[in-house]
């Protein structure tokens, strides 16, 4: 088994339940094939910085998987498959991080520091 | 002796202990080795070692890929 970071890009125009959706579906299809699904985060909804298929915004979903090579073919076959999906981009990493990744972080550092202005003004 | 063109190098900034990691999720951390126009800035302006700015290239790449960093900027 090799540990995978696996992001996909869903179309700008869908709920975020149906983003949760498509994150559960792609959970489902490493879990049939014995794999695990370590993490999942959704990033929400980002610019991009430039546009793909027309979208100038898409929801960002990011999977820890833990699991063997032919799981992620068979995920990235389905992935092309689906038109709600964008783009994907898997890559096989030496270890998962622990915790929120920096794109979390990074949103919370932002949070904070707009609170701090709020206060100081 | 005198060197007046001498500079002192810089280190890696890589290279120190408490460095943040390359990741091509880190978007704020790329786009401080990118130019104005999007393009990854040579090392010997950085003075990122060849082996972080390999990785460094590696992780630019993969953001551009998803999106994430601009191929150019117009």
């Amino acid at each position: 088994m090799s540990l995978y970071e696996h992001v996909f890009l869903a179309r700008q125009d869908l709920s975020q339940a149906q983003v949760d959706a498509l994150a559960a579906q792609a959970t489902e299809i490493v879990e049939a094939g014995s794999g695990k699904v370590t993490k999942t985060e959704t990033w929400g909804l980002k610019s991009l910085a430039y546009k793909i298929e027309r979208n100038r915004k898409a929801h960002f979903v990011l999977l820890n998987i833990d699991a063997p090579g032919a799981v992620v073919a068979e995920l990235e076959r389905q992935t092309r498959i689906n038109e709600d999906i964008i783009r994907y981009m898997t890559v096989r990493v030496d270890e998962h991080e622990e915790g929120p990744s920096v794109m979390m972080r990074k949103n919370e550092r932002e949070r904070k520091r707009r609170e701090t202005r709020e206060e100081r003004d | 002796m005198a060197r007046p063109f001498f500079r002192r190098r810089k280190s890696c900034p890589f290279a120190a202990k408490d460095a943040p990691k390359i990741d091509y999720k880190d978007v704020r951390l790329l786009q401080g080795f990118m130019s104005e126009r999007g393009k990854i800035v040579p090392s010997r302006i950085t003075a990122v070692s060849a082996k972080k700015q390999r990785e460094l290239a590696q992780a630019i790449k993969r953001a551009r890929q998803i999106g994430l960093l601009p191929f150019i900027v117009k």
